[in-house]
């Protein structure tokens, strides 16, 4: 690696573990670790959601994928910003008066049950895995090839830093990494966006007409089927993308770090305006990898694309620009494999330890204590997986992260807040049909089944879609209203109270 | 009701909430908010729904719209206006929530005497 590669990786790991060091000094209580204190105002929570939710996928990934299918690769931007106006219509502001720590706090305001907490927890944990596999084997893939070291060891060094972030400065280390990391990410992609825009004159009507002769696809690189030919496969990829984030853990746990609603909906507005921004350049990243670098090149560094935009930089900028970008793809993963850990631990600690197995009879130092056990837990686990799950292919670890989030939590946090008849039969029912059903229908997919062995086992699929979600949201949906209208009525006096919470912010 | 709450919650009474749920002034609230996040979800839903329908079931959003962009990028262009103009709609219809709720909240304490906030 360069020197100016060094310096920059240098400068943002110092950068970012004075920041844990920083925080470190703060984080003395449980409400610290995992929340900051609830101190963050609407414009750092915004900041910091954007850097929690662009992860690699979204840099790196929507990049290459514009780069190689052209408007395909579009619906991706499209889906995830979206997704924005769910969670601040229906989650945000409710899930803020409701909860404290966790996803599960939320739930178990309304059904005060254990076996309700197990099942929030134990879906959390499993998108929080999905989701952390998909970015420490992209990361460990991408710094191999940025930097030259060996997939383990780049796999390991993520794991470190990442373990180190949360260890020593929970929530407020996270939020501020993940605040340096959408700065430099926008900084970043503002240049590049920049630079292609410089060479074709500033004219996007020239932009558009180049696009139809620079790449393989010719005229149909502009319009949509490039990639998507299964029209009911495409509509489930978008019911999950747009539905997943409002169940996303560790995008919803980011609402619990500011004090009240009117901020938790300015930094979802904060947040909306950043993401935006950034997806709508993403059409200058791909277009500008498919001119500058071709079709060719970028495959020949990875088949799924995910070098289209450091290749971008190095043909724009050079090394400089390179060794910038490829530090800012670190941060990247960094920032959202933190945020990660801190929700899978807060799930494990939390709920599982602290409400379940102690029933909630924990002091303030057994807290901080089993945060910090379960934050090393995690992170190890996963890290362990990501090692063995290096051909994995990560776009589709994403999607599945997707998909469960918005069939196992999603409903279940509608119902919750909107609908009075909803019980803890139906609460359980829908989480545990969600999660089950999107699990099940996965492993029956394309993603899994190959007839020429392309997949990771060979033989037919018996599932046909590669997204189950157009089958999988409904089932969750569905599970929770039947479950709820076949069982005992609801705790209306409970009801009351969610009511008045969520809509006031009475406590 | 009162001293029932009382029993469960020794040394801090809890709020009545279903005083509060089932007073006009909160209903009104409720009623308010619902009359808006239905319509637009349900409007912001179909509008980005219908673009992934149209592209995968038909090829009318292929033609040219201007110059060599087609109707297809028109559209996806729009999902980001509608999103940052229903983010700012949403706001601005927030803060007036907010305000009903400040009442009730006020209500609330001044009813109690001793209510905690």
């Amino acid at each position: 690696m360069s020197i100016l590669g060094l310096f920059f990786f240098v400068a943002i790991v110092g950068l970012t573990l004075y920041v844990t060091y920083l925080a470190s000094k703060r984080t003395n209580s449980a409400s610290e670790f995992y929340t900051a204190g609830g101190g963050l105002t609407g414009w750092q929570n915004g900041i910091a959601i954007a850097g929690d939710y662009l992860s690699a996928a979204s840099f790196l990934g929507i990049a290459g994928a514009i780069a190689l299918n052209g408007f395909d690769g579009f619906f991706y931007s499209i889906g995830y910003l979206v997704a924005y106006l769910v969670v601040l219509y229906i989650v945000a502001e409710p899930l803020r008066n409701l909860g404290k720590y966790t996803l599960a706090d939320m739930i178990t305001a309304r059904f005060n049950q254990q076996k309700i907490r197990g099942a929030a927890a134990v879906s959390t944990l499993t998108i929080v895995l999905f989701y952390m596999i998909a970015q420490l084997v992209g990361a460990g893939a991408l710094i191999q090839l940025l930097l030259g070291i060996d997939y383990w060891v780049a796999v390991l060094l993520v794991g470190v830093m990442m373990t180190t972030y949360v260890l020593w400065g929970g929530m407020a280390a996270t939020s501020w990494v993940q605040i340096i990391k959408a700065v430099l990410l926008m900084i970043g992609t503002i240049i590049i966006s920049f630079l292609v825009l410089l060479k074709f004159d500033f004219n996007i009507l020239k932009m558009f007409s180049d696009m139809k002769t620079i790449t393989p696809a010719g005229d149909d690189y502009l319009n949509p089927g490039v990639k998507y030919k299964n029209g009911i496969d495409t509509m489930s990829m978008m019911i999950a993308l747009v539905f997943g984030t409002a169940g996303l853990p560790h995008i919803l746990m980011r609402f619990f770090t500011v004090k009240d609603a009117k901020t938790a909906r300015s930094s979802v507005v904060y947040a909306t305006w950043i993401v935006g921004a950034f997806y709508i350049l993403t059409i200058f990243l791909g277009f500008g990898a498919a001119a500058f670098v071709g079709s060719e090149d970028i495959t020949a560094a990875n088949a799924a694309g995910n070098m289209a935009a450091p290749l971008l930089a190095q043909a724009l900028g050079g090394d400089l620009l390179m060794s910038f970008v490829s530090a800012v793809a670190f941060a990247t993963i960094l920032a959202v494999v933190a945020g990660l850990v801190l929700s899978g631990a807060s799930a494990f600690a939390h709920d599982i330890y602290g409400q379940i197995i102690k029933k909630g009879n924990v002091t303030e130092k057994e807290q901080m204590k089993a945060a910090r056990w379960a934050s090393i837990g995690v992170s190890v686990f996963s890290i362990i997986l990501a090692l063995g799950a290096q051909s994995m292919n990560v776009a589709f670890l994403v999607s599945l992260a997707f998909c469960i989030a918005a069939s196992a939590n999603l409903p279940v946090i509608v119902y919750t807040i909107y609908w009075k008849r909803f019980n803890t039969t139906g609460a359980l029912s829908a989480m545990i049909t969600g999660l089950v059903t999107a699990l099940v229908l996965v492993a029956l997919s394309p993603n899994i089944w190959s007839p020429e062995g392309t997949a990771i086992l060979t033989g037919t699929a018996l599932f046909p879609l590669t997204n189950p979600a157009i089958i999988s949201v409904p089932a969750g949906f569905l599970a929770g209203y039947i479950g709820s209208v076949v069982s005992a009525k609801a705790d209306e006096r409970k009801y009351a109270e969610v009511a008045v919470k969520a809509n006031t912010g009475l406590k | 009701m009162e001293q029932k709450m009382e029993k469960v919650v020794p040394p801090q009474s809890k709020p009545d909430y279903e005083t509060i749920a089932a007073s006009p002034e909160f209903k009104s609230l409720v009623r308010k908010k619902n009359k808006f996040l239905l319509p637009v979800t349900i409007f912001f839903l179909l509008f980005y729904f219908t673009l992934p329908l149209l592209t995968s079931f038909s090829t009318v959003l292929n033609k040219p719209a201007i110059g060599d962009i087609s109707w297809v990028w028109i559209f996806a262009f729009a999902q980001f206006i509608m999103t940052w103009t229903l983010c700012t709609l949403y706001v601005k219809k927030a803060n007036e929530f907010d305000e009903e709720a400040d009442l009730i909240l006020n209500d609330q304490k001044m009813s109690k005497g001793r209510g905690r906030l």
